[in-house]
């Protein structure tokens, strides 16, 4: 079953689908504190669009201007195309917000029933109950659940009116592996539907598994933006590590090779793709040993966005 | 962008719906409510707790204004329960969810906003008839109270009515205090204002300073509505309580926009 999961790939962009949620230029000021700078971005129908970053980056800032709980001190947030505080579109967009206390004294169905209500065409409720594993504690006070099991019913109440642009705040915050991995492949199954999906997420790996496409943002700032594969690769995706008679300066000089250097008596070797870079190891170092591929992975690649002050000049 | 949209207008869904919404809204924040000890247990038990003891247990069938004391206290004591039942719905309840970022969740989607305020008016104005029900039953059956059928209505009808001026209250209140603060706040309020508008203690049997203030407490007035319900005697006309009880209502609906504004600055500014 998971290993189904894993092996739906993302599908690719979307480029020609007209754009569901957009932000055009905004600034987003909190008194002196500038929450977003000058950012744009885009979500499609049929796109899952992850936005990473860490605490304080301006995702949820993001999140409340396209759904209208917010508006921009500079620039324009748009839904369908028009202001997202119209009831008409927001009858078309479903969001999963963070909140810290949601009324507990509601059974789990009653909760569902409620937000269903104020759709014009909400799914069935058994299947939105489903959908977020919620049927076999529907009949269960709010807060009586797990904290895992709360976050299930926030997905559903983002669910539950079948919108067409779905808003996910840290959806997977607090959920256990197999949680998490239940609300993904709904997340997918959404986006395979044709609806349009914003995520945001400090979990680099959820974004990774998930987006057709990321956008990274710190402080405010959109610095790297590109499907899953380009931003790894945008920032040393691997690295191998091995015992070899080459020179420093020769595998520096290999196609492929971003960064090359000694540490004790092995060479460590950063790269984009890793394949095409061993081949070229083993073909002119026969004798080449303890060969170690680790992915950079998203983490690795996060950091070094964040960090790296040249990313800037990219977006 | 800016602008508010056009399309916030009725047309949005067909008026079944929205009846629908309304109802919907108001049952869950009842059922809500009610399966919440710390509410409807204290706003229930209160005023009843506090009617069998002075009403029913220490009275000694002596007349107070022209009706029976378990009469008069039922009107006063009704009227204090009903103001505790929607200060701490709305105040308390609304400051915990506006806090907490429940309201937020709820303004995301296509919910009318009026349809929030509505069904806690509503939610209100039910559990001040539980509370006037809860105390006519036990006033009918252990206590001296001889009400006709006229007075019993025109006392439930006056109280629930007069609710809604607690609830614009709590509304101002539920915009300024905070979650952990808005209960403590309802409390400094509602037990200062019941005494001083004589709700425990006839007016007549408080110190002359009171009677001087009374007029500008809210509770006084409704208070005044009630007695004259039961055939009581009271002071002024009913209808310059009414007006009274409409212009604090519309002083707290004042007050409720403000921070209502200072609220939205916040996030829309």
């Amino acid at each position: 079953m998971l290993a189904e999961i894993e092996s739906i790939p993302p599908s690719a962009p979307q480029t020609g689908r007209p754009a569901a949620a957009r932000l055009n230029d905004v600034t987003k000021n909190f008194g002196p504190v500038r929450a977003l700078n000058h950012v744009s971005l885009e979500v499609r129908q049929g796109e899952i669009l992850a936005v990473l970053g860490p605490n304080g980056a301006g995702k949820t800032t993001a999140v409340n201007l396209l759904l209208g709980l917010a508006a921009p001190s500079a620039g324009e947030a748009s839904v369908f195309g028009g202001d997202p505080r119209n009831p008409a579109n927001r009858m078309r967009t479903g969001a999963m917000l963070q909140v810290a206390r949601v009324p507990e004294t509601l059974r789990v169905r009653e909760h569902v029933e409620l937000f269903s209500s104020y759709y014009p065409k909400p799914l069935p409720i058994a299947e939105t109950l489903a959908a977020a594993g919620l049927t076999t504690i529907q009949k269960r006070m709010f807060g009586e659940l797990s904290g895992g099991q709360k976050q299930r019913v926030l997905f559903a109440l983002a669910i539950c009116g079948d919108p067409d642009l779905l808003f996910l705040d840290e959806a997977t915050l607090g959920l256990d592996v197999e949680a998490r991995r239940l609300l993904w492949q709904q997340i997918r199954k959404l986006a395979e539907r044709g609806k349009a999906v914003l995520l945001t997420t400090h979990y680099l790996h959820e974004a990774d598994a998930l987006a057709d496409r990321i956008l990274v943002i710190n402080k405010g700032e959109i610095i790297a933006e590109g499907t899953p594969a380009e931003i790894k690769a945008r920032s040393a995706g691997r690295q191998i590590r091995c015992r070899t008679d080459l020179s420093i300066s020769e595998i520096r000089a290999m196609e492929g090779v971003l960064e090359a250097k000694t540490d004790g008596d092995t060479v460590v070797i950063q790269t984009a793709v890793a394949e095409p870079v061993l081949h070229e190891l083993l073909r002119r170092d026969a004798y080449i040993s303890e060969i170690e591929v680790t992915s950079a992975g998203l983490e690795e690649a996060f950091l070094a966005l964040t960090n790296n002050p040249s990313a800037h000049e990219s977006h | 962008m800016n602008s508010t949209a056009s399309a916030f207008g009725p047309s949005v869904r067909p008026l079944r719906r929205t009846l629908a919404i309304y109802g919907k809204e108001s049952k869950y924040e009842f059922l809500k409510l009610l399966r919440l000890p710390v509410y409807s247990g204290s706003t229930i038990l209160f005023p009843v707790m506090f009617y069998v003891l002075f009403g029913l247990m220490m009275n000694r069938g002596e007349g107070l204004s022209s009706v029976s004391v378990s009469t008069y206290l039922m009107a006063t004591f009704s009227t204090f329960g009903v103001m505790g039942a929607s200060l701490f719905a709305f105040g308390a309840g609304l400051a915990g969810e506006r806090a907490l970022g429940w309201l937020q969740v709820k303004r995301a989607t296509p919910l009318p906003p009026t349809a929030y305020f509505f069904a806690k008016t509503v939610v209100c104005m039910a559990f001040s008839l539980i509370i006037v029900a809860a105390l006519l039953t036990l006033g009918f059956l252990f206590g001296n109270v001889h009400m006709t059928m006229l007075q019993t209505v025109k006392l439930a009808a006056t109280l629930v009515v007069g609710s809604i001026t607690f609830c614009t209250m709590g509304m101002a209140i539920g915009y300024f205090a905070g979650p952990t603060s808005a209960p403590a706040i309802v409390n400094m309020i509602y037990l200062p204002l019941s005494f001083a508008s004589g709700l425990w203690i006839p007016m007549q049997a408080l110190p002359h300073f009171f009677q001087k203030i009374a007029p500008f407490l809210p509770p006084f007035h409704l208070g005044q509505i009630a007695l004259s319900a039961v055939g009581a005697e009271s002071t002024g006309s009913n209808l310059m309580h009414w007006e009274a009880l409409a212009a604090f209502a519309v002083i707290s609906l004042g007050i409720a926009r403000i921070g209502y504004q200072r609220d939205e600055g916040k996030m829309y500014g």
